[in-house]
């Protein structure tokens, strides 16, 4: 090997070296304007909100005090916040399952007929569409102990009307419904898009096969097919409701008696009523913790069984 | 071949009843304005491998559907050995289907997918729910008679390590593989296959149609085959039945349809390259004029009336060759405007001014340096290769008279 030879491999090597580094350099500028806004505006404030839940930080205040976990054992030591979170998890138990399969329902029947399945649609669509604060006062004028229309139709049925915005045993109950009212017509539309995306040759096939009534059909193709859709529309309604607030906050502010209090509004009241930013800050800890764990058991746990790859 | 044996040993009954002749009568369809089939009858032998052939849009998949029940006609009759199946559903006709798409269940393994029909026929609801089989030892017995047909099924079409793979992980070979699996476990009467190959890359295609060929031969049940592709048509097939804007034109051999069809559009929808067809008239004199050339044909014609001769490029050559002088009849002169080697054909193109189209002649790709192109050349029409048919595409039968030179 000549000495010119030896020269030119050591400019390739500097040559490849000066490439590489020129390559991760703009791999670098490409990720690095998401990432710098993922930082600022999501990962950040989580940060913040969680070296807050450490401190005794009121709205306001000049000077804030490390105050460990005490804020933790504050909240799980407190009837209030121990009620709140019963609360939103019947909240969530009640109105996950029944607006995930009354939505299914109403998908399947709408898609079953063709007749007008635009209008169907519409209709069921249209809570989704609506503000729930204009809403809500529709829902308080249906469902006023006198003169409210849902009692006027149970009394005109020769049933008793109850007190559905003030009775501690029911109040909780009746946002359950309102919280079906209104993400049921949001999941059907979601249904309906993944029964359009079946194959029409799957259902034939199934046919062929012998699973061509309705129940077999359903249980072979339909269901099997919509286990994307399926988890999707259930960490969806989940995580809806985990946020539920806007209904309470006008209707009822919690009441009576904290009877349909939930985590928001508990973290709503402390931090802006009461301006306990630190015991705020600790409340949506757990918030995020149960809309985080949502997450991960979609993507680590469920997503590989539906996706049947 | 055992499976299908096996299956109708187990069957009650005579042999009548096994019999799988197909026997359409008077299929019409239509959806909304369209008239997709119009009076269609065939009658398909028992055994038989009847590949229907037609461009997209022709009514050949419709026409399976109705046979396999996916679809209901709005007229005639269907019957499968000696049943009336009009009003069965598809499972009842005792058929099974494989689709283009191969339509595996993504859910179930492979095994899953191949036990299904079976499951579905030899359990009921109840018995299929989970966990049923542990308090049941009837069940138990029906699952290990399915997954024995089953794992046979397999071993047949060599998938055995296939079995607890899920669909997604399957190459399209293998996909295809398992739906004619899952169609072959029921052991149907008669197999039903809308464009299996279609979604398969070439060299998979050629080896899948030799493949779907030998299983035929194994089973020895009536296959009903829907393509566009001509090569599977007349590979694979007993009887072709050639099929255009919802009629079948012509049932017949695969060779049939190639050297003798009935009508000008089989003529041109199978064969490649393209058969030639030329404008010619008729002279009133038993022969057709061909801008100047008269071909002899001993059908008597009106004078004037326009027809087509038609003949494909291997039938044609170049006058005076091979020592003919000229076949008797003179050629046409053309000039070569273009040439295909294909290795073991060479095509010529042949521009023909006087009847204003381009004619393709076969010859062996050693002569290529004999044809240089822009060369005058005459292309020569053996009158006994010719086909000739009237200006509604009909064909005009005709035996070949001595040739006019000769007499």
């Amino acid at each position: 090997m000549t000495v010119g030879n030896l020269a030119s491999a050591a400019d390739t090597v500097e040559a490849d070296r000066q490439r590489d580094w020129r390559e991760a350099l703009a791999a670098m500028a490409l990720v690095g304007p998401a990432t710098a806004l993922i930082v600022v505006f999501l990962i950040g404030p989580l940060v913040c909100i969680a070296l807050l839940s450490l401190t005794d930080y009121q709205l306001g205040a000049k000077a804030l005090r490390f105050v460990g976990l005490a804020n933790y054992a504050e909240m799980f030591g407190d009837r209030v916040f121990r009620r709140s979170l019963e609360n939103t998890l019947t909240y969530v138990g009640v109105v996950v399952p029944l607006s995930v399969f009354l939505g299914l329902g109403a998908a399947l029947l709408i898609e079953a007929s063709a007749s007008l399945r635009g209008f169907y649609r519409t209709i069921f669509f249209l809570p989704v569409m609506a503000t729930l604060i204009a809403m809500a006062v529709v829902w308080e004028f249906v469902l006023h102990p006198q003169f409210g229309m849902l009692n006027l139709a149970l009394n005109a049925i020769g049933m008793t009307g109850q007190d559905w915005l003030h009775d501690r045993k029911i109040v909780l109950f009746t946002f359950c419904g309102i919280g079906v009212w209104q993400s049921l017509g949001f999941n059907m539309v979601l249904f309906m898009a993944g029964l359009t995306s079946i194959p029409r040759d799957l259902y034939e096939a199934a046919e062929v096969d012998g699973a061509g009534q309705a129940w077999n059909r359903f249980w072979t193709v339909t269901w099997p097919l919509l286990g994307p859709v399926t988890l999707f529309v259930v960490v969806i309604s989940a995580i809806r409701s985990f946020q539920v607030f806007d209904a309470i906050q006008v209707l009822t502010k919690g009441g009576p008696n904290r009877a349909s209090e939930v985590l928001l509004y508990t973290m709503y009241s402390e931090g802006f009523e009461y301006f306990r930013s630190g015991y705020a800050a600790a409340v949506t800890m757990v918030f995020l913790a149960f809309v985080l764990a949502l997450a991960l058991f979609k993507t680590w746990f469920l997503d590989r069984r539906v996706h049947y790859g | 071949m055992a499976v299908a044996r096996a299956a109708r040993a187990h069957r009650p009954g005579c042999d009548a009843e096994t019999m799988a002749q197909v026997e359409l009568t008077g299929i019409a369809k239509s959806f909304g304005e369209v008239r997709v089939l119009r009076d269609v009858s065939l009658e398909i032998r028992d055994g038989e491998f009847v590949t229907i052939l037609g461009p997209s849009g022709c009514g050949k998949s419709t026409l399976l559907r109705i046979i396999a029940g996916l679809e209901r006609q709005d007229a005639g009759r269907i019957r499968i050995g000696a049943r009336t199946v009009d009003t069965l559903r598809p499972n009842e006709r005792d058929i099974a289907m494989v689709f283009q798409s191969y339509a595996l269940y993504p859910h179930l393994t492979v095994a899953g997918n191949l036990a299904l029909p079976l499951r579905m026929r030899l359990l009921s609801w109840q018995q299929r729910l989970p966990g049923a089989r542990w308090f049941s030892p009837h069940i138990r017995a029906v699952e290990r008679d399915i997954n024995r047909r089953v794992s046979e099924a397999a071993a047949l079409l060599q998938m055995e390590t296939l079995l607890p793979r899920k669909p997604a992980q399957l190459s399209g070979g293998q996909k295809q593989r398992v739906a004619v699996g899952r169609a072959m476990v029921r052991e149907p009467r008669v197999f039903l296959m809308d464009e299996p190959l279609s979604n398969l890359d070439a060299e998979l295609r050629v080896h899948m149609r030799a493949e779907i060929a030998q299983l035929h031969r194994r089973l020895g049940v009536t296959f009903i085959y829907v393509t566009h592709d001509q090569a599977e048509a007349m590979t694979m097939s007993d009887r072709v039945v050639v099929m255009m804007d919802g009629q079948p034109l012509q049932f017949s051999s695969p060779g049939a349809i190639y050297s003798d069809p009935v009508d000008l559009r089989v003529a041109r929808f199978v064969g490649s390259p393209r058969i030639n067809t030329l404008p010619g008239v008729t002279t009133g004199r038993r022969s057709i004029d061909l801008a100047g050339l008269e071909l002899p044909f001993d059908v008597a014609l009106a004078a004037g009336e326009r027809v087509t001769v038609a003949i494909r490029p291997a039938a044609t050559g170049v006058a005076g060759q091979h020592g003919l002088p000229g076949s008797g009849v003179p050629g046409l002169s053309g000039r070569l405007v273009h040439r295909e080697n294909l290795g073991s054909d060479l095509f010529l193109h042949a521009r023909i001014d006087a009847l204003d189209t381009t004619v393709i002649v076969r010859q062996d790709p050693s002569a290529i340096d004999a044809f240089p192109l822009g060369m005058q050349l005459q292309v020569d029409i053996p009158v006994d290769q010719a086909l000739a048919f009237n200006s509604a595409g009909a064909r005009i039968r005709s035996r070949v008279v001595a040739r006019a030179a000769a007499s």
